[in-house]
């Protein structure tokens, strides 16, 4: 499944997509982000992935600095330490 | 063997009771203040003229924003989880589902078994929800059931500027007092909620089979913008506003049955 979390609004669209059919579940994404944006439990079917907080959900475009502008020149940053390349940001 | 969905809306509270692969009740009520009460009534509204009591219900799944407030639910399941489930057992080739509901709307691709493949929600803002058509109708003073066939009595388009609902609703004013028709007002703001409809929807893939699911699934006005928007014929329920419960009952007969109940 690739779950989108997030939202678009006047200022852009603001989504990060789990591709939970490569997500292992791991947790390196909930440590290597300073903004705590992620977590890991249980999904309706039984699989522990990597999931948006919920109550990041409506403010992700604020706390999430953004991969493409910021995170990425970061040495580490929730897709480099995501082994199966499950992580994606729409900004 | 008897199981219960039940879906706490964030403006309507639903329930269905199945046996097996039928559905043997359900009900609609209106969210109130307290879920938990709201809860504990939608179920014994579904209850209700079936002769069943609690005590026959093997598994309740509950759905929707008020689900971790159902006190007597087995389990909770997301509401997109139980859209994809509900909509599957209705129309076994759906692909694409847009489910409408009181104050946010959710797009959401299945695979053939009725899996989630993809989803996007936007509940940030109320622009193109059930709410956003409560605030216009009470605007133009016309019952919210209403507002949906009186939009197809447009003769002209006003196009909107804006999907916001509180700028709409200054919007609608002032063409009200401009002397616009009320039908031309609605069929605006139909064609303006389509729009960001298809715009989510557009983020997932759109293939056939469409459905609508949720609340404005009644609304035949919006039906037949997002038909145009969308370019698919969308099938529907019954009921569509009952489709997230009735995916919930669904997952709670898998459940009971996996448990051995």
């Amino acid at each position: 499944m690739k779950a989108n979390y997030g939202y678009a609004d006047a200022t852009g669209e603001y989504y990060i997509t789990i591709d939970t059919d490569r997500c292992d579940g791991c947790g390196e994404c909930v440590t290597a982000c300073p903004e705590g944006v992620f977590e890991t439990a249980e999904d309706d079917y039984g699989k522990v992935v990597a999931m948006v907080r919920d109550e990041m959900r409506i403010k992700v475009g604020f706390l999430c600095p953004g991969f493409h502008q910021v995170c990425s020149k970061r040495e580490v940053n929730c897709h480099s330490v995501c082994q199966p390349g499950a992580i994606a940001h729409s900004w | 063997m008897y199981v219960a969905g039940i879906d706490i809306g964030s403006r309507g509270a639903k329930g269905v009771v199945m046996d097996n692969n039928h559905i043997v009740s359900y009900t609609i009520r209106d969210t109130g203040p307290e879920s938990v009460k709201t809860a504990e009534e939608t179920m014994d509204s579904v209850l209700e003229c079936t002769g069943l009591t609690r005590d026959d219900i093997s598994y309740v799944v509950a759905t929707g924003y008020g689900r971790v407030l159902v006190p007597f639910a087995n389990a909770n399941i997301s509401e997109i989880s139980c859209h994809a489930r509900g909509a599957h057992w209705y129309f076994p080739s759906v692909r694409t589902i847009l489910d409408m509901g009181g104050q946010d709307c959710k797009a959401i691709n299945c695979d053939e078994n009725g899996r989630v493949t993809n989803f996007i929600m936007n509940d940030k803002c109320a622009g193109g929800t059930g709410r956003f058509l409560e605030v216009i109708a009470d605007v133009l003073q016309i019952p919210l059931e209403e507002i949906g066939p009186k939009s197809l009595e447009s003769t002209q388009d006003f196009p909107f500027s804006t999907i916001c609902a509180v700028f709409a609703k200054s919007e609608a004013l002032s063409l009200l007092k401009k002397g616009v028709a009320k039908p031309d007002i609605l069929n605006g703001l139909h064609d303006a909620i389509a729009v960001r409809s298809y715009n989510l929807m557009r983020r997932i893939s759109i293939e056939k089979d469409f459905t609508i699911t949720g609340g404005i699934s009644k609304n035949v006005g919006m039906v037949k913008k997002l038909q145009q928007k969308v370019g698919l014929e969308p099938l529907m329920a019954p009921d569509a506003q009952i489709i997230g419960a009735l995916g919930a009952a669904l997952f709670a007969r898998e459940r009971a049955e996996a448990k051995g109940v």
